[in-house]
């Protein structure tokens, strides 16, 4: 069963329409990666999947309607929202009574685990904890739901590169199974590049790409060109170009790799990159226009 | 009954179902107590400076007192009692007041709406257990703090007394304090419902306005009454709010010039109470107004 299902979703606030038309298919056991702009829609769109907005369209999660049941959902759905703060008049080990008290799928042994591998202090209320260690504390009880999907909204926003790379590490490695999905939207791309399995990137309330990791290094190579073989490659249209220490580094779509190597250096390009190259901008350029 | 299906009203499905929400409920109860102590510490604080306003003007007064006819000293020493129940009454009507004003928009004002919206908990659970502070736990706050109040003040009378046992035997002969407490008790268990639907209008606010909960919750009421007074020259609005808030203590006692039992000045009349068209109009409204909040917060994020 498809975990995600969504036929031409749509969400406008007022005139501002933030999901224009998406259609989506996310299978069990992936990791999906979506990417885009601030303000192209990524946030609405998970939104919508967590039953928090209404929406226009079709849209099943673990094949219920997320708007009508979202109840019966948040028992198989956990999620870490980009504005998400744990109360701060909250104790840790309240928050973990609590969440104990109410989640029929929260494991507080599990929770306990991962608490104990951090440097929280359990008597600690969370307005005292640094922003990393409430993060920390937020993933452990997320972690100890046995949820069927997971949706992390820039879930390390703020944090610092430590914390990033152990919570990334945290989540593939004591979470992840095949029989879960995660739904995770972030700004830092090249930190979750080798975590995901699928990648979707969004753009003005559409999306402008979706692929798996492994569709991805079939189909997009950069190639920093040799000089004398510029005009040859520009000949295979690549989908972008740019200039790195006054080498041309093109980035193609679907273009036999072995033609390519004979024109220069070949690598697959980073997320970032592809993301550049498809949206147009630079990451961000959404919000200023 | 095989040949029926297996339906939603099985009760091996809804027995579980209920346990659940039942204990959603009690740790959503908790967690209201957690964050908003001042459900504690208010009365408390105001319980201790009645007790030091007690204990000073008894300290200056006993010996005057004690010289008057037994009579009119018994009602001189029991007016404190009555006056701090009053004042703990009172002050339980503000906190609740105020916390029912917070208790939707505290949780979006910092955000934390969304983690509790992660939790499946629904939005009517949620403000069921909030309504349940004003309606349920304060009254038994208030009342537990007012008896042990009361107790303290008699242990202190009891104290000044000491060398004299006839006054001491007529202090407890004459102090009705089991009747005043069940007396007590009974208002409190009266104004709940009366009460309701103030407490559910404050919950809607608290859950739709975006700030400035207080102004929005009085000022259309304010309105309303001036235009009342104003453009058709009738007081409606005024008897409206005076009914409210204090139409209980006249529905729920018994004035008759019977005597009230065990001491007290008017005795309870609870199927009056029970049969007052105003009392249950206004748990129809307090519904309507709770439901409300509830789908208000199924719609809101945070500020």
């Amino acid at each position: 069963m498809a975990c995600i299902e969504a036929h031409g979703l749509r969400k406008a606030f007022g005139k501002a329409i933030a999901l224009d038309g998406v259609d989506l298919l996310v299978e069990t056991g992936r990791i999906l990666g979506i990417v885009g702009p601030n303000g192209a829609g990524k946030t609405t769109a998970l939104n919508a999947m967590l039953g928090l907005i209404s929406y226009e369209g079709d849209l099943k999660v673990l094949g219920r309607d997320p708007w009508r049941e979202r109840d019966q959902l948040m028992r198989d759905v956990a999620f870490i929202a980009d504005i998400a703060l744990l109360p701060r008049w909250m104790g840790v080990s309240q928050a973990l009574d609590y969440v104990a008290g109410v989640h029929p799928r929260f494991d507080r042994a599990k929770a306990e685990v991962l608490l104990a591998k951090t440097t929280i202090n359990r008597g600690s209320w969370i307005g005292d904890l640094s922003k990393g260690m409430v993060t920390q504390l937020h993933l452990a009880l997320v972690m100890a739901i046995d949820a069927k999907l997971l949706v992390l909204d820039e879930p390390t926003l703020g944090l610092d590169i430590l914390f990033r790379k152990q919570f990334y590490d945290t989540l593939l490695n004591d979470y992840f199974d095949h029989n879960r999905t995660i739904v995770v939207t972030t700004h830092q791309v090249e930190e979750i590049e080798n975590v995901l399995t699928d990648l979707m990137i969004i753009d003005r309330g559409r999306i402008v790409l979706s692929c798996s990791m492994e569709e991805f290094e079939m189909r997009f190579v950069e190639v920093m060109v040799h000089p004398e073989q510029v005009d040859a490659a520009r000949s295979l249209k690549p989908i972008y170009e740019r200039q790195v220490f006054g080498r041309a580094i093109l980035l193609f779509d679907g273009v036999d790799h072995d033609r390519l190597a004979a024109l220069g250096e070949v690598r697959t390009p980073g997320i970032a990159d592809l993301f550049v190259a498809v949206s147009g901008g630079l990451p961000g350029a959404g919000a200023a226009r | 009954m095989s040949t029926l299906p297996e339906s939603a009203l099985d009760p091996r499905r809804i027995a579980p179902a209920v346990a659940l929400a039942a204990r959603q409920v009690y740790w959503s109860v908790r967690r209201e107590l957690w964050e908003d102590r001042f459900i504690f510490i208010a009365p408390l604080t105001v319980a201790a400076i009645v007790l030091a306003g007690f204990v000073l003007s008894t300290s200056y007064s006993i010996t005057e007192v004690l010289k008057l006819p037994p009579a009119l000293r018994q009602d001189i020493i029991e007016k404190p009692y009555d006056l701090a129940a009053f004042a703990m009454m009172v002050t339980g009507f503000f906190v609740a007041a105020f916390y029912c004003l917070d208790a939707l928009h505290s949780e979006r004002r910092d955000h934390s709406i969304l983690f509790w919206k992660s939790l499946p908990v629904s939005d009517l659970a949620t403000v069921l257990s909030k309504a349940a502070i004003p309606l349920v736990i304060l009254p038994l706050v208030v009342f537990a703090i007012t008896v042990t109040l009361q107790l303290t003040m008699l242990l202190f009378n009891w104290v000044m007394m000491l060398g004299d046992s006839r006054n001491i035997a007529a202090l407890w002969n004459h102090m009705p304090l089991l009747g005043k407490s069940l007396w007590f008790l009974y208002g409190l268990a009266a104004i709940s419902p009366w009460y309701a639907p103030i407490y559910g209008w404050l919950m809607m606010i608290s859950g739709w306005a975006r700030r400035a909960t207080l102004l929005w919750a009085v000022l259309p009421v304010i309105v309303v009454g001036v235009l009342d007074r104003l453009v058709s020259d009738t007081s409606h609005v005024q008897y409206f709010l005076q009914y409210r808030f204090f139409g209980w203590y006249a529905e729920a006692f018994d004035f008759k010039p019977h005597g009230g039992h065990l001491g007290l000045p008017v005795a309870v009349d609870p199927l009056k109470f029970l049969s007052t068209p105003g009392m249950w109009l206004g748990l129809a409204f307090a519904a309507g107004f709770f439901v409300a909040a509830a789908r208000l917060r199924r719609y809101r994020g945070p500020l």
